[in-house]
């Protein structure tokens, strides 16, 4: 009667070595990943360009900036030399200046971080209150029409550039209805800089100063990007949670709580979502950091003072500094997110955790 | 012989097919179940799980159940609402899977899982119902309920996790239990003591009991009457103690093809199948 | 647990050859599960949908310069921005006085191309390390894999930017930066595939008789991974078509006065508040095409994937 006890013992030795080990691994894999991100955007800053000289000062510099900043980059030094001084450049920090804003990259994408972070999270805590249930319901009614007005609802969302809906909700909601602010960033101009940054996030700021007009003018600005946002990140959450919740719902202790007479809610809510919510997780970081990739082309068509709209412009004045810190930036962030959807797996999950 | 709980007429279950071909899973069964222990043996694919299913009504759709009555005391079950049938799900005919491994919650620690049951047909308090879990679990011989408790099913055995299984169907005290191979993912080790834990609360209870397996001689050893079924319909019933004297060529296939210390043969008996098994009409299993 | 006995509904001629329980020869068991695939697959309205949409898509691109009415680079100040059915511009003429509908049509050729260009190089790619990968195992894999994760690491539209930043705008660029993005999750699903195959019994076998792994790398493994490629192209090529248009857009992709649809939204934004056709036709274009993509994906998905079908 006894034969789980020997077994449960030899479980709770061994947790504590092979957690330090699975977690040592984790951290080993994202060390290599970053370091290959860096290495990437070396490539692609250094290696790629004809003239990655050029490329920093542009075609109208003159010899002694063009000599100078060659110096600087270490152009004469060997590439191993070069990437190394790359590496602990960007592990300290320090991206370069951005000729555009004669500033020192870091400071530049701190600056603007948060706003981007502010739009991306409205956008997924849309797409999550939304989507979640949509799939569920989508699952739970699967072959039948509440399944396919999910599903298509879905793919539109798959299959529409995100700044060509950006353009479309403006035309509908800003031109004709006139319900939500000009396309001028994340308040009306004459609003802008009002507000002393604390955050760096409008709405917490203006909250913070307890500026209502400005804080309900951002909300009117917020509202459709993160609309928009929040559609690609329900498409996608939908979608998943959709496939989840059908392979769940096929398994045999969905039927045990069945026979135990479980209304059909119970068995679905508590039971089945209980079980695709570890997964979810994962699906939920990755939709956040798919969001930092819609808010490129979103930010630029709102004037959004945010991270897409910083490497856009600098790309088109062909600010490389700027746009490999950006790419960096967005790289690591991406990494992070996962790792964080990874831990919170691991927390989650009875199964993962001991 | 005994007051009839539950009285099965004229079964059919059918699988439509992506090719429009429709498969027929059960084919017309009848049968009646007292406070017994009725065992229904046959071959994987013969319909008797389905048939264990079609009583609570969890035949998954696109599966579609018909039959002239399914009586249970005097409700027919089919006609029941789904509010109603809840109210008989759990409480007064309960179920016990296959394999512990995916039939419980694997997020759900497994205290959980038996108040949940216990709390929805009884109304209990939470601590009642703690009460009443610790109990069951006693009563299923797992020592240390209190740790038991706990834990998550992959954290236990699976003889274990079928305990636990049996306390949780049996918390709030139904009248049948349907045990749809109950012993068949567990150690030969472990089955003997699962089986007597199963029989022991059975007979306490004064339950009915379905028992669906494969297994010819542990039927024989554990229940009261066999319903032998074959591609859908019951071919043979018989008391167990009787089993020796079947006559279908089927259940003589199958008691030949076994082998026995005091008749030692050479080589066993393979079975030939006559195609005559599939349409002979189904033999009715009524008390 | 179901019966195996069947209520067979009679089939005649060839359809009852088609869908024999018990065919004769390999030849005929493939065409009976092909069949079978086009049923499930015609029984899917919205594939059969996105199947339409692909088919028109290409005819567009065949017949372009029959079907423009209008010289697409042909530019008519007098006639600028006339909303749609004016002037004989049945989708309107854009800022520079150019057919609308005329400048979709020739778009339809570049989408093509970039589409047809990246769902051949990128899976190439990908089966080719995804299966080298999974196959020869070791240091071997821990490298390739290590590579893909760098590559996934980066969101598809950023790293693209990058690229394009640095190799300088233009479409050959753009769809050559799209390929660079697009190719590591096929060799994720290149290199899944090929661990499950690997261990299979039958290549086992195949071992045994004497085959190399080169023989059975191309013989048998490519075949069984190219299903779940193919699902994934199609869903992708939805993607490769919005990104391909993200870049257009920023005026990092085709060059005016190229007529490409992304390119041509972008020319659209100035005026979008008074003149919203300009930006909106194409854009339309764009949400039709790659949602036949879509479609047919999922309905592909429906039939190729032996896991989802059962389930």
């Amino acid at each position: 009667m006894t034969d789980t006890t020997a077994a449960a013992g030899r479980r709770r030795t061994a947790p504590l070595v092979r957690r330090g080990a699975a977690l040592l691994s984790t951290l080993g894999v994202i060390a290599v990943t970053m370091f290959g991100l860096i290495f990437v955007t070396f490539i692609i800053g250094r290696v790629m360009p004809v003239d990655p000289v050029l490329a920093v000062v542009g075609e109208r510099a003159s010899k002694e900036i063009y000599d100078r900043v060659y110096f600087e980059m270490g152009l004469d030094k060997s590439l191993v030399e070069q990437f190394w001084i790359y590496l602990t450049d960007v592990l300290t920090g320090n991206f370069g200046t951005s000729t555009l804003t004669a500033r020192p990259v870091v400071e530049d994408i701190a600056r603007v971080f948060p706003a981007t972070l502010e739009l991306a999270t409205i956008g997924v805590i849309i797409g999550i209150v939304f989507g979640v249930p949509m799939g569920v319901t989508a699952a739970v009614y699967q072959g039948r029409w509440p399944d396919h007005v999910v599903r298509l609802f879905g793919l539109f969302g798959y299959s529409m550039p995100i700044f060509w809906l950006a353009l479309m909700g403006l035309i509908i909601f800003y031109g004709n209805l006139d319900w939500v602010g000009a396309p001028t960033g994340r308040v009306d101009v004459f609003y802008q800089d009002i507000v002393p940054p604390v955050t760096g996030m409008i709405l917490i700021d203006s909250a913070i100063a307890g500026d209502w007009t400005i804080f309900w003018n951002a909300v009117s600005h917020v509202v459709l990007p993160a609309a928009i946002l929040g559609y690609y990140s329900l498409a996608y959450i939908s979608r998943m949670t959709r496939s989840f919740m059908i392979e769940e719902l096929s398994k045999e202790y969905v039927t045990t709580a069945r026979v135990k007479g479980l209304s059909e809610r119970a068995v679905i809510w508590r039971h089945a979502v209980g079980n695709v919510s570890v997964p979810l997780i994962t699906v939920i970081a990755l939709s956040y950091a798919n969001l930092l990739e819609g808010s490129v082309l979103t930010e630029t068509i709102f004037s959004w003072p945010g991270l897409g709209q910083y490497i856009t412009n600098a790309l088109l004045n062909a600010d490389m500094a700027a746009v490999l810190g950006g790419t960096v930036v967005v790289g690591l962030t991406f990494v992070g997110l996962n790792m964080l959807s990874d831990v919170l797996y691991r927390v989650l999950d009875p199964r993962a955790r001991s | 012989m005994t007051e009839e709980l539950l009285r099965v007429e004229d079964l059919w279950v059918r699988f439509p097919t992506p090719s429009g071909k429709v498969v027929e899973a059960v084919r017309g069964v009848s049968f009646s179940l007292g406070r017994e222990r009725l065992g229904i043996v046959g071959e994987s694919g013969s319909g008797k799980s389905m048939t264990g299913r079609s009583i609570l009504r969890l035949v998954r759709p696109p599966g579609q159940v018909q039959a002239k009555r399914i009586m249970f005391h005097d409700q027919d079950l089919l006609t029941l609402s789904e509010r109603k049938m809840r109210q008989v799900r759990g409480n007064r005919i309960s179920m016990v899977m296959q394999d512990p491994k995916f039939s419980l919650n694997p997020v759900m620690t497994v205290g959980r899982q038996i108040a949940e049951a216990y709390r929805l047909h009884t109304g209990a308090s939470r601590r009642e119902a703690k009460r009443a879990t610790l109990e069951m679990l006693e009563a299923v011989q797992i020592r240390d309920p209190e740790r038991v408790r706990d834990l998550y099913p992959h954290e236990v055995s699976g003889g274990m996790g079928q305990r636990i299984m049996i306390a949780m169907m049996l918390a709030p005290d139904p009248e049948i239990l349907i045990a749809d191979e109950p012993t068949s993912a567990l150690d030969v080790t472990v089955q003997t003591s699962v089986l007597r834990i199963i029989d022991r609360l059975v007979k306490e209870r004064g339950m009915g009991l379905i028992f669906i397996s494969h297994d010819l001689n542990l039927v024989a050893t554990f229940c009261d009457r066999i319903l032998i079924m074959y591609a859908g319909r019951v071919v043979e019933t018989c008391e167990a103690s009787r089993l020796h004297e079947a006559k279908h060529p089927y259940t003589r296939g199958l008691l030949n093809a076994l082998p026995r210390l005091d008749e030692p043969k050479a080589a066993l008996e393979a079975m030939t199948r006559d195609p005559a098994w599939t349409e002979a009409p189904s033999v009715d299993g009524y008390l | 647990m179901a019966s195996d006995t069947l209520q067979s509904t009679s089939h005649t001629g060839w359809r009852a050859w088609l869908l024999t329980d018990t065919p004769a020869s390999r030849m005929q068991a493939r065409l009976g599960q092909l069949y079978l695939g086009w049923r499930t697959f015609r029984s899917n309205p919205l594939a059969l949908i996105g199947f339409l949409i692909i088919v028109a898509l290409v005819l567009m691109a065949i017949f372009a310069p029959l079907l423009a009415v209008h010289d697409p680079y042909a530019q008519n100040l007098d006639l600028r921005l006339r909303a749609p059915g004016e002037d004989g511009y049945w989708l309107g003429s854009d800022d520079l006085g150019r057919d609308i509908w005329s400048r979709i049509v020739h778009g339809a050729p570049i989408t093509l191309q970039i589409v047809a260009i990246v769902a051949v190089t990128a899976p190439t790619i990908g089966l080719l390390v995804g299966t080298a990968a999974g196959y020869l195992g070791g240091w071997i894999d821990v490298v390739l894999m290590r590579i893909t994760d760098i590559f996934l690491a980066f969101p598809r539209l950023v790293l693209a930017l990058a690229f394009v930043a640095v190799l300088g705008a233009g479409i050959e660029n753009a769809i050559l930066a799209i390929t660079l993005t697009a190719w590591p999750p096929y060799a994720r699903i290149a290199r899944a595939e090929t661990l499950t195959i690997r261990r299979a019994d039958f290549i086992a076998a195949i071992r045994l008789q004497g085959a190399g792994p080169i023989r059975i790398i191309t013989g048998h493994i490519w075949p069984l991974c190219l299903s779940s490629i193919i699902i994934r192209v199609t869903l992708d090529m939805a993607g490769v078509i919005l990104t391909a248009a993200g870049l257009g857009f920023l005026g990092l992709g085709a060059q005016p006065p190229l007529p490409e649809w992304g390119a041509m939204i972008s020319a659209g934004r100035d005026f979008f508040l008074d003149s919203w056709w300009v930006a909106t036709i194409p854009g339309l274009a764009i949400f039709i095409v790659s949602l036949g993509f879509n479609l047919l994906g999922d309905g592909l998905r429906d039939v190729l994937d032996p896991k989802r079908k059962s389930a």
